[in-house]
Protein backbone atom coordinates (compact mmCIF):
# COMPACT_ATOMS: atom_id res chain seq x y z
CA UNK A 1 0.00 0.00 0.00
CA UNK A 2 1.14 3.77 -0.79
CA UNK A 3 1.42 6.06 2.34
CA UNK A 4 -1.49 8.41 2.26
CA UNK A 5 -1.98 11.77 3.18
CA UNK A 6 -4.56 14.43 3.52
CA UNK A 7 -3.17 18.03 2.17
CA UNK A 8 -5.64 20.42 2.32
CA UNK A 9 -9.39 20.91 4.07
CA UNK A 10 -12.18 23.08 3.46
CA UNK A 11 -15.81 23.44 4.87
CA UNK A 12 -18.52 25.68 4.57
CA UNK A 13 -19.72 27.32 7.41
CA UNK A 14 -22.74 25.18 9.65
CA UNK A 15 -25.85 26.19 10.32
CA UNK A 16 -29.09 27.16 9.05
CA UNK A 17 -27.67 28.25 5.53
CA UNK A 18 -31.00 29.19 3.52
CA UNK A 19 -29.28 31.00 0.71
CA UNK A 20 -27.15 28.11 -0.29
CA UNK A 21 -28.55 24.73 -1.88
CA UNK A 22 -27.40 21.20 -1.64
CA UNK A 23 -24.45 22.13 -4.39
CA UNK A 24 -23.62 25.25 -3.77
CA UNK A 25 -22.48 23.55 -0.17
CA UNK A 26 -20.74 20.86 -1.43
CA UNK A 27 -19.03 22.67 -4.49
CA UNK A 28 -17.83 25.58 -2.04
CA UNK A 29 -16.14 22.98 0.53
CA UNK A 30 -15.14 21.14 -2.33
CA UNK A 31 -13.05 24.17 -3.84
CA UNK A 32 -11.64 25.44 -0.50
CA UNK A 33 -10.25 22.09 -0.09
CA UNK A 34 -8.60 22.07 -3.36
CA UNK A 35 -7.28 25.61 -3.49
CA UNK A 36 -5.80 25.32 -0.03
CA UNK A 37 -4.54 21.96 -1.43
CA UNK A 38 -2.52 23.31 -4.40
CA UNK A 39 -3.46 20.39 -6.59
CA UNK A 40 -3.86 21.01 -10.19
CA UNK A 41 -6.39 17.57 -11.06
CA UNK A 42 -8.39 15.64 -9.23
CA UNK A 43 -8.55 11.95 -9.99
CA UNK A 44 -12.21 10.68 -8.23
CA UNK A 45 -14.40 11.88 -5.87
CA UNK A 46 -16.38 10.56 -2.94
CA UNK A 47 -19.15 12.38 -1.10
CA UNK A 48 -20.90 11.36 1.99
CA UNK A 49 -24.29 12.22 2.25
CA UNK A 50 -26.93 10.43 4.48
CA UNK A 51 -29.84 11.19 2.23
CA UNK A 52 -30.27 13.55 -0.33
CA UNK A 53 -33.29 11.68 -1.15
CA UNK A 54 -35.33 12.82 1.46
CA UNK A 55 -33.95 15.92 2.61
CA UNK A 56 -33.96 17.61 -0.92
CA UNK A 57 -35.09 15.21 -2.87
CA UNK A 58 -32.02 14.54 -4.90
CA UNK A 59 -29.74 11.07 -5.51
CA UNK A 60 -27.49 10.69 -7.96
CA UNK A 61 -24.75 13.50 -6.22
CA UNK A 62 -21.87 11.71 -8.28
CA UNK A 63 -22.91 13.22 -11.43
CA UNK A 64 -24.43 16.20 -9.61
CA UNK A 65 -21.46 17.63 -7.93
CA UNK A 66 -18.68 16.35 -10.25
CA UNK A 67 -20.64 18.52 -12.96
CA UNK A 68 -21.27 21.67 -11.06
CA UNK A 69 -17.58 21.45 -9.58
CA UNK A 70 -17.11 21.84 -13.02
CA UNK A 71 -14.88 18.84 -13.95
CA UNK A 72 -15.31 16.82 -17.33
CA UNK A 73 -16.29 13.55 -16.76
CA UNK A 74 -14.69 12.93 -13.18
CA UNK A 75 -15.47 9.40 -11.72
CA UNK A 76 -17.46 10.47 -8.62
CA UNK A 77 -20.17 8.48 -6.55
CA UNK A 78 -22.12 9.07 -3.13
CA UNK A 79 -21.24 6.73 -0.69
CA UNK A 80 -23.59 5.87 2.45
CA UNK A 81 -23.46 4.29 6.28
CA UNK A 82 -25.97 7.20 7.45
CA UNK A 83 -24.41 9.79 9.52
CA UNK A 84 -20.91 7.59 9.43
CA UNK A 85 -21.10 8.88 5.26
CA UNK A 86 -18.47 11.71 5.70
CA UNK A 87 -15.72 8.56 7.46
CA UNK A 88 -16.90 6.59 4.50
CA UNK A 89 -15.71 8.89 1.80
CA UNK A 90 -12.81 9.02 3.72
CA UNK A 91 -11.93 5.38 3.73
CA UNK A 92 -12.67 5.05 -0.17
CA UNK A 93 -10.56 7.69 -0.96
CA UNK A 94 -7.95 6.17 1.42
CA UNK A 95 -8.46 2.83 -0.52
CA UNK A 96 -8.17 4.64 -3.85
CA UNK A 97 -5.01 6.09 -3.10
CA UNK A 98 -3.28 3.35 -1.19
CA UNK A 99 -3.89 0.83 -3.67
CA UNK A 100 -2.41 3.18 -6.80
CA UNK A 101 -5.75 3.53 -8.32
CA UNK A 102 -5.98 7.20 -7.95
CA UNK A 103 -3.43 10.06 -7.11
CA UNK A 104 -5.74 12.50 -6.08
CA UNK A 105 -9.07 12.08 -4.37
CA UNK A 106 -11.71 14.89 -2.96
CA UNK A 107 -13.29 13.27 -0.44
CA UNK A 108 -16.59 15.22 0.54
CA UNK A 109 -19.52 15.27 2.88
CA UNK A 110 -22.64 16.89 3.03
CA UNK A 111 -26.18 17.38 4.07
CA UNK A 112 -28.76 20.02 3.46
CA UNK A 113 -31.16 19.40 6.03
CA UNK A 114 -33.29 22.61 6.59
CA UNK A 115 -35.21 22.57 3.36
CA UNK A 116 -37.78 20.75 5.20
CA UNK A 117 -40.04 20.93 8.63
CA UNK A 118 -38.21 19.09 11.57
CA UNK A 119 -40.72 16.18 11.32
CA UNK A 120 -39.44 15.32 8.34
CA UNK A 121 -36.01 15.83 8.99
CA UNK A 122 -37.23 13.40 12.23
CA UNK A 123 -38.02 11.24 9.49
CA UNK A 124 -34.94 11.08 7.48
CA UNK A 125 -32.95 10.68 9.86
CA UNK A 126 -35.27 7.66 11.94
CA UNK A 127 -34.48 5.66 8.75
CA UNK A 128 -31.06 4.79 10.19
CA UNK A 129 -32.36 3.11 13.15
CA UNK A 130 -34.78 -0.44 12.48
CA UNK A 131 -37.71 1.10 10.78
CA UNK A 132 -40.07 -1.86 11.37
CA UNK A 133 -38.99 -2.82 14.97
CA UNK A 134 -37.46 0.69 16.34
CA UNK A 135 -38.80 3.35 14.24
CA UNK A 136 -42.78 1.76 13.74
CA UNK A 137 -43.05 1.53 17.74
CA UNK A 138 -42.31 5.43 17.84
CA UNK A 139 -38.83 5.42 18.63
CA UNK A 140 -36.66 8.40 17.79
CA UNK A 141 -33.14 9.30 17.60
CA UNK A 142 -32.76 10.91 21.00
CA UNK A 143 -35.09 8.00 21.64
CA UNK A 144 -32.43 5.31 21.01
CA UNK A 145 -29.49 7.33 23.00
CA UNK A 146 -31.98 7.98 25.86
CA UNK A 147 -32.36 3.99 25.75
CA UNK A 148 -28.77 3.89 26.08
CA UNK A 149 -28.14 6.69 28.57
CA UNK A 150 -30.77 5.16 31.10
CA UNK A 151 -29.32 1.74 31.06
CA UNK A 152 -25.47 3.49 31.26
CA UNK A 153 -26.89 5.24 34.60
CA UNK A 154 -28.37 2.41 35.59
CA UNK A 155 -24.94 0.12 35.44
CA UNK A 156 -22.44 2.04 35.97
CA UNK A 157 -23.94 5.31 38.19
CA UNK A 158 -23.46 7.93 35.34
CA UNK A 159 -25.47 10.92 36.06
CA UNK A 160 -26.93 14.06 34.88
CA UNK A 161 -24.01 16.28 35.77
CA UNK A 162 -21.73 14.19 33.52
CA UNK A 163 -24.47 14.66 30.74
CA UNK A 164 -23.88 18.13 30.84
CA UNK A 165 -19.98 18.74 31.25
CA UNK A 166 -19.75 16.78 28.13
CA UNK A 167 -22.60 19.38 26.70
CA UNK A 168 -20.46 22.72 28.23
CA UNK A 169 -17.03 21.63 27.29
CA UNK A 170 -18.30 21.07 23.63
CA UNK A 171 -19.91 24.53 23.44
CA UNK A 172 -16.88 25.64 25.02
CA UNK A 173 -14.67 24.31 22.33
CA UNK A 174 -17.32 25.45 19.82
CA UNK A 175 -17.05 29.27 20.94
CA UNK A 176 -14.09 29.30 19.41
CA UNK A 177 -14.45 27.84 15.86
CA UNK A 178 -15.90 30.52 12.93
CA UNK A 179 -17.32 27.78 11.45
CA UNK A 180 -19.69 26.61 14.00
CA UNK A 181 -23.27 26.17 14.46
CA UNK A 182 -23.85 27.33 17.95
CA UNK A 183 -20.67 29.44 18.51
CA UNK A 184 -21.27 30.23 22.33
CA UNK A 185 -20.91 28.54 26.17
CA UNK A 186 -23.90 26.62 28.03
CA UNK A 187 -23.80 26.29 31.93
CA UNK A 188 -24.05 22.95 33.43
CA UNK A 189 -27.55 25.06 34.86
CA UNK A 190 -28.84 25.54 31.38
CA UNK A 191 -28.13 21.84 30.05
CA UNK A 192 -29.85 20.92 33.06
CA UNK A 193 -32.61 22.90 32.57
CA UNK A 194 -33.28 22.77 29.32
CA UNK A 195 -36.09 21.10 27.42
CA UNK A 196 -36.95 17.59 27.89
CA UNK A 197 -36.51 15.76 24.54
CA UNK A 198 -36.56 12.10 25.31
CA UNK A 199 -35.84 11.31 29.07
CA UNK A 200 -33.20 11.80 30.29
CA UNK A 201 -31.96 13.93 27.34
CA UNK A 202 -32.83 17.04 27.07
CA UNK A 203 -32.06 19.59 24.11
CA UNK A 204 -28.85 20.73 25.35
CA UNK A 205 -27.73 16.94 24.96
CA UNK A 206 -28.80 16.51 21.48
CA UNK A 207 -26.78 18.11 18.60
CA UNK A 208 -28.51 20.09 15.83
CA UNK A 209 -30.28 19.40 12.27
CA UNK A 210 -27.67 21.61 10.22
CA UNK A 211 -26.60 22.39 7.01
CA UNK A 212 -23.19 22.12 5.44
CA UNK A 213 -20.60 20.50 4.10
CA UNK A 214 -17.00 19.48 4.24
CA UNK A 215 -13.72 17.88 1.52
CA UNK A 216 -10.33 17.39 1.91
CA UNK A 217 -8.15 16.37 -0.22
CA UNK A 218 -6.44 12.80 -0.39
CA UNK A 219 -3.20 11.58 -1.56
CA UNK A 220 -0.19 10.09 -1.31
CA UNK A 221 2.43 11.17 0.76
CA UNK A 222 4.73 11.84 -1.63
CA UNK A 223 2.68 13.84 -4.04
CA UNK A 224 1.66 15.77 -0.71
CA UNK A 225 6.22 16.56 -0.03
CA UNK A 226 6.20 18.02 -4.10
CA UNK A 227 3.18 20.37 -3.33
CA UNK A 228 4.69 21.82 -0.64
CA UNK A 229 1.35 22.61 1.55
CA UNK A 230 1.33 21.37 5.17
CA UNK A 231 0.35 17.87 5.07
CA UNK A 232 -0.69 15.42 7.26
CA UNK A 233 -0.43 11.18 6.93
CA UNK A 234 -3.28 8.62 7.11
CA UNK A 235 -2.02 6.14 8.97
CA UNK A 236 -5.15 3.39 9.46
CA UNK A 237 -8.70 3.17 9.01
CA UNK A 238 -10.67 1.00 10.37
CA UNK A 239 -14.81 -0.02 9.64
CA UNK A 240 -16.99 -2.23 11.20
CA UNK A 241 -20.80 -2.43 11.56
CA UNK A 242 -23.45 -3.87 14.33
CA UNK A 243 -26.46 -5.02 14.82
CA UNK A 244 -28.74 -2.27 13.17
CA UNK A 245 -31.55 -2.26 16.37
CA UNK A 246 -30.23 -1.57 19.74
CA UNK A 247 -32.45 -4.13 21.14
CA UNK A 248 -30.61 -6.91 19.52
CA UNK A 249 -27.16 -6.05 21.07
CA UNK A 250 -25.92 -8.34 23.83
CA UNK A 251 -25.15 -4.96 25.46
CA UNK A 252 -26.04 -1.66 25.01
CA UNK A 253 -23.78 0.46 27.20
CA UNK A 254 -21.11 0.13 25.11
CA UNK A 255 -20.68 0.57 21.06
CA UNK A 256 -19.11 -2.75 19.44
CA UNK A 257 -18.95 -1.94 16.29
CA UNK A 258 -16.42 1.47 17.48
CA UNK A 259 -14.17 -0.95 19.52
CA UNK A 260 -13.69 -3.25 16.08
CA UNK A 261 -13.41 -0.20 13.86
CA UNK A 262 -10.82 1.67 16.30
CA UNK A 263 -8.75 -1.83 16.95
CA UNK A 264 -8.30 -2.15 13.28
CA UNK A 265 -7.59 1.40 12.70
CA UNK A 266 -5.06 1.51 15.64
CA UNK A 267 -3.03 -1.77 14.57
CA UNK A 268 -3.13 -0.69 10.65
CA UNK A 269 -1.56 2.29 12.24
CA UNK A 270 0.69 -0.06 14.55
CA UNK A 271 -0.37 2.58 17.21
CA UNK A 272 -2.23 2.15 20.47
CA UNK A 273 -4.68 4.50 22.00
CA UNK A 274 -2.97 5.93 24.89
CA UNK A 275 -0.47 6.81 22.05
CA UNK A 276 -3.57 9.09 20.64
CA UNK A 277 -3.28 12.87 21.94
CA UNK A 278 -6.34 13.87 21.24
CA UNK A 279 -9.98 12.32 19.35
CA UNK A 280 -12.78 13.55 17.40
CA UNK A 281 -15.63 12.01 17.97
CA UNK A 282 -19.47 11.58 17.44
CA UNK A 283 -21.01 13.53 20.32
CA UNK A 284 -24.59 13.46 18.24
CA UNK A 285 -26.41 12.95 22.11
CA UNK A 286 -23.75 13.52 25.25
CA UNK A 287 -24.26 9.68 26.22
CA UNK A 288 -22.42 9.35 22.74
CA UNK A 289 -19.57 10.67 23.63
CA UNK A 290 -19.28 9.15 27.04
CA UNK A 291 -19.83 5.74 25.89
CA UNK A 292 -17.66 5.90 22.63
CA UNK A 293 -14.73 7.25 24.85
CA UNK A 294 -15.22 3.98 26.74
CA UNK A 295 -15.26 1.94 23.84
CA UNK A 296 -12.50 3.81 22.23
CA UNK A 297 -10.10 2.38 25.57
CA UNK A 298 -9.74 6.15 26.24
CA UNK A 299 -11.13 5.60 29.40
CA UNK A 300 -12.41 2.48 31.25
CA UNK A 301 -15.92 1.06 30.90
CA UNK A 302 -18.22 3.33 33.29
CA UNK A 303 -15.40 6.09 33.48
CA UNK A 304 -16.29 7.97 30.77
CA UNK A 305 -18.98 10.12 32.03
CA UNK A 306 -16.80 10.85 35.41
CA UNK A 307 -13.71 11.62 33.11
CA UNK A 308 -15.78 14.64 31.21
CA UNK A 309 -16.67 15.76 34.42
CA UNK A 310 -13.18 15.92 35.76
CA UNK A 311 -12.04 17.61 32.75
CA UNK A 312 -10.38 15.32 31.66
CA UNK A 313 -11.57 15.39 27.94
CA UNK A 314 -10.71 19.63 28.08
CA UNK A 315 -8.81 21.07 25.70
CA UNK A 316 -6.25 21.13 28.13
CA UNK A 317 -7.22 18.09 29.52
CA UNK A 318 -5.50 14.50 29.57
CA UNK A 319 -6.89 13.09 26.56
CA UNK A 320 -8.78 16.29 24.72
CA UNK A 321 -12.50 15.32 22.26
CA UNK A 322 -13.76 17.28 20.18
CA UNK A 323 -11.68 20.74 20.21
CA UNK A 324 -13.61 21.29 17.46
CA UNK A 325 -16.99 21.70 19.20
CA UNK A 326 -18.11 18.32 18.36
CA UNK A 327 -21.49 17.73 16.43
CA UNK A 328 -23.13 19.32 19.79
CA UNK A 329 -21.67 23.08 18.95
CA UNK A 330 -20.22 22.91 15.32
CA UNK A 331 -23.29 21.25 13.99
CA UNK A 332 -24.23 17.76 12.52
CA UNK A 333 -24.69 17.65 8.93
CA UNK A 334 -25.12 14.33 8.95
CA UNK A 335 -23.11 13.46 5.51
CA UNK A 336 -20.56 15.95 6.13
CA UNK A 337 -19.72 15.35 9.86
CA UNK A 338 -16.93 12.47 9.64
CA UNK A 339 -15.21 14.87 6.85
CA UNK A 340 -15.36 17.84 9.72
CA UNK A 341 -13.99 15.88 11.69
CA UNK A 342 -10.91 15.02 9.35
CA UNK A 343 -11.03 18.74 8.59
CA UNK A 344 -10.52 19.78 12.76
CA UNK A 345 -7.72 17.53 12.67
CA UNK A 346 -5.77 18.54 9.75
CA UNK A 347 -6.19 22.14 11.08
CA UNK A 348 -4.99 20.73 14.58
CA UNK A 349 -2.08 18.76 13.40
CA UNK A 350 -0.59 21.49 11.11
CA UNK A 351 -1.13 24.45 14.34
CA UNK A 352 -3.90 26.09 12.29
CA UNK A 353 -7.20 25.78 14.33
CA UNK A 354 -8.39 29.03 14.76
CA UNK A 355 -8.63 31.37 18.19
CA UNK A 356 -7.55 29.54 21.43
CA UNK A 357 -8.68 26.10 20.65
CA UNK A 358 -5.83 25.37 18.88
CA UNK A 359 -3.87 22.57 21.39
CA UNK A 360 -0.96 23.35 22.85
CA UNK A 361 2.32 21.10 22.95
CA UNK A 362 1.90 20.25 19.85
CA UNK A 363 -0.02 17.54 19.21
CA UNK A 364 1.01 14.35 17.05
CA UNK A 365 -1.36 11.74 16.20
CA UNK A 366 -5.42 11.95 16.60
CA UNK A 367 -8.07 9.76 15.90
CA UNK A 368 -11.45 10.34 14.35
CA UNK A 369 -14.99 8.22 15.35
CA UNK A 370 -17.75 8.60 12.96
CA UNK A 371 -20.90 6.60 13.72
CA UNK A 372 -23.78 5.66 12.11
CA UNK A 373 -27.37 5.24 13.38
CA UNK A 374 -27.30 4.05 17.08
CA UNK A 375 -23.74 2.66 16.41
CA UNK A 376 -25.19 -0.03 13.37
CA UNK A 377 -22.03 1.53 11.76
CA UNK A 378 -18.95 2.83 12.17
CA UNK A 379 -15.53 4.42 10.88
CA UNK A 380 -12.13 5.84 12.43
CA UNK A 381 -9.11 6.40 11.01
CA UNK A 382 -5.46 7.54 12.64
CA UNK A 383 -3.62 10.46 11.24
CA UNK A 384 -0.26 11.38 12.00
CA UNK A 385 1.51 14.99 11.68
CA UNK A 386 3.96 14.96 8.38
CA UNK B 1 -47.47 2.87 4.87
CA UNK B 2 -48.91 0.75 2.16
CA UNK B 3 -51.17 -2.29 3.06
CA UNK B 4 -48.89 -4.83 2.26
CA UNK B 5 -45.80 -3.65 4.09
CA UNK B 6 -47.99 -4.08 7.29
CA UNK B 7 -49.58 -7.23 6.00
CA UNK B 8 -45.76 -8.83 5.58
CA UNK B 9 -45.21 -8.13 9.38
CA UNK B 10 -48.32 -10.12 10.51
CA UNK B 11 -46.69 -13.35 11.76
CA UNK B 12 -44.31 -10.96 14.17
CA UNK B 13 -46.80 -8.11 15.08
CA UNK B 14 -50.25 -10.14 15.40
CA UNK B 15 -48.80 -13.47 16.47
CA UNK B 16 -45.36 -13.16 18.07
CA UNK B 17 -44.19 -15.94 15.80
CA UNK B 18 -40.41 -16.44 16.44
CA UNK B 19 -37.76 -18.97 15.52
CA UNK B 20 -35.15 -20.97 17.17
CA UNK B 21 -32.23 -21.98 15.44
CA UNK B 22 -31.78 -25.96 14.84
CA UNK B 23 -28.57 -25.95 15.70
CA UNK B 24 -27.67 -23.44 18.37
CA UNK B 25 -31.05 -22.45 19.69
CA UNK B 26 -30.87 -18.93 19.90
CA UNK B 27 -34.11 -17.89 19.06
CA UNK B 28 -34.27 -14.65 16.59
CA UNK B 29 -37.41 -12.23 16.27
CA UNK B 30 -38.49 -11.81 13.63
CA UNK B 31 -37.88 -14.02 11.46
CA UNK B 32 -34.45 -14.31 9.53
CA UNK B 33 -32.82 -16.25 7.13
CA UNK B 34 -29.43 -17.19 9.14
CA UNK B 35 -28.81 -17.58 13.00
CA UNK B 36 -26.84 -14.43 13.96
CA UNK B 37 -25.13 -16.38 16.25
CA UNK B 38 -24.12 -19.92 14.43
CA UNK B 39 -24.98 -19.45 10.90
CA UNK B 40 -27.10 -21.95 10.54
CA UNK B 41 -30.04 -21.87 8.15
CA UNK B 42 -32.56 -24.28 9.44
CA UNK B 43 -35.22 -22.65 12.00
CA UNK B 44 -38.66 -24.04 13.49
CA UNK B 45 -41.24 -21.70 15.13
CA UNK B 46 -41.71 -20.49 18.65
CA UNK B 47 -44.24 -18.63 19.98
CA UNK B 48 -42.64 -15.61 22.42
CA UNK B 49 -43.63 -15.86 26.14
CA UNK B 50 -45.76 -12.93 26.74
CA UNK B 51 -43.74 -11.71 30.10
CA UNK B 52 -40.26 -9.94 30.72
CA UNK B 53 -39.27 -6.99 32.38
CA UNK B 54 -37.19 -3.66 31.13
CA UNK B 55 -34.15 -3.68 30.27
CA UNK B 56 -34.26 0.21 29.86
CA UNK B 57 -36.71 2.53 28.56
CA UNK B 58 -37.01 6.36 27.85
CA UNK B 59 -40.21 8.94 27.55
CA UNK B 60 -40.52 10.07 23.72
CA UNK B 61 -41.42 13.27 24.46
CA UNK B 62 -40.73 14.84 20.77
CA UNK B 63 -42.36 12.42 18.66
CA UNK B 64 -42.48 11.84 15.24
CA UNK B 65 -46.01 13.30 13.57
CA UNK B 66 -47.96 10.05 13.31
CA UNK B 67 -47.47 9.92 17.41
CA UNK B 68 -47.58 13.12 17.81
CA UNK B 69 -51.16 12.68 19.47
CA UNK B 70 -50.35 9.86 22.03
CA UNK B 71 -46.48 12.08 23.29
CA UNK B 72 -45.79 12.26 25.90
CA UNK B 73 -45.20 8.10 25.77
CA UNK B 74 -42.97 5.80 27.09
CA UNK B 75 -40.48 3.54 25.16
CA UNK B 76 -38.79 0.54 26.66
CA UNK B 77 -36.85 -2.69 25.82
CA UNK B 78 -37.73 -5.35 27.65
CA UNK B 79 -35.88 -8.70 27.83
CA UNK B 80 -38.55 -11.57 27.57
CA UNK B 81 -38.80 -14.83 29.82
CA UNK B 82 -37.22 -16.33 26.95
CA UNK B 83 -34.00 -14.36 26.35
CA UNK B 84 -35.55 -12.25 23.53
CA UNK B 85 -35.71 -8.56 23.92
CA UNK B 86 -37.67 -6.18 21.54
CA UNK B 87 -38.48 -1.99 21.60
CA UNK B 88 -42.19 -1.24 22.17
CA UNK B 89 -44.10 1.14 23.68
CA UNK B 90 -45.04 0.76 27.81
CA UNK B 91 -48.55 2.18 28.15
CA UNK B 92 -51.70 1.80 30.69
CA UNK B 93 -49.38 3.46 33.76
CA UNK B 94 -47.89 6.54 34.56
CA UNK B 95 -44.23 7.21 32.95
CA UNK B 96 -42.79 8.38 36.77
CA UNK B 97 -43.54 4.58 37.61
CA UNK B 98 -41.76 3.27 35.55
CA UNK B 99 -38.31 1.33 36.43
CA UNK B 100 -35.58 -0.87 35.04
CA UNK B 101 -36.12 -4.26 36.29
CA UNK B 102 -40.31 -3.54 36.76
CA UNK B 103 -41.91 -6.81 35.35
CA UNK B 104 -44.23 -5.90 31.79
CA UNK B 105 -46.59 -8.68 29.98
CA UNK B 106 -47.35 -8.04 26.08
CA UNK B 107 -50.75 -6.85 25.03
CA UNK B 108 -52.12 -6.73 21.13
CA UNK B 109 -52.53 -2.83 20.76
CA UNK B 110 -53.12 -0.33 17.87
CA UNK B 111 -50.09 1.34 17.01
CA UNK B 112 -50.21 3.46 14.29
CA UNK B 113 -53.24 4.98 12.47
CA UNK B 114 -52.41 5.67 9.11
CA UNK B 115 -54.45 8.03 7.60
CA UNK B 116 -53.23 8.61 4.04
CA UNK B 117 -53.52 4.78 3.04
CA UNK B 118 -56.09 4.46 5.89
CA UNK B 119 -54.52 1.45 7.78
CA UNK B 120 -55.17 0.72 11.31
CA UNK B 121 -51.59 -1.07 12.12
CA UNK B 122 -51.53 -3.57 15.31
CA UNK B 123 -48.99 -4.84 17.03
CA UNK B 124 -47.68 -5.79 20.77
CA UNK B 125 -47.18 -2.64 23.17
CA UNK B 126 -45.91 -3.65 26.81
CA UNK B 127 -47.86 -2.91 29.92
CA UNK B 128 -47.10 -3.36 33.68
CA UNK B 129 -47.74 -7.19 34.90
CA UNK B 130 -49.89 -6.30 37.65
CA UNK B 131 -52.11 -4.76 35.77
Amino acid sequence: MREVAVVGAGMTAFGEIWDKSLRDLFVEAALAAIDNSGVDKVDYMTIGCMSGGLFVGQEHLGSLMADYLGIKNLPAARVETACASGGLALRHAFAEVASGMSDIVIAGGVEKMTDISGDGATFALATAADQEYEVYHGATFPGLYALMAVAHMEKYGTTREMLSAVSVKNHNNGSMNPFAQYPFKVTADQVASSVMVADPLRILDCSPITDGAAAVVVTTVEIAKKLGKPYIKVLGSGHATDKIALHSRHDITTLQATEVAAKKALEMAGKKIKDIDFAEVHDCFTIAEIVVSESLGIFEKGKGGEAALKGETALDGSFPINPSGGLKSKGHPVGATGIAQIVEIYKQLTGQAEGDRQLKNSPKLALAQNMGGSGGSTLVHIMEVA
Amino acid sequence: MFPARDWREYPHRYRLEAYKCKKCGTIVFPRRLVCPECGHREFEMEILPDTGKVLTYTVIRVAPSQFSDEAPYALAIAELTNGVKLTAQLVDCEVDDIKVGMEVRIEFRRVQTDSHHGVLSYAYKFVPKWY
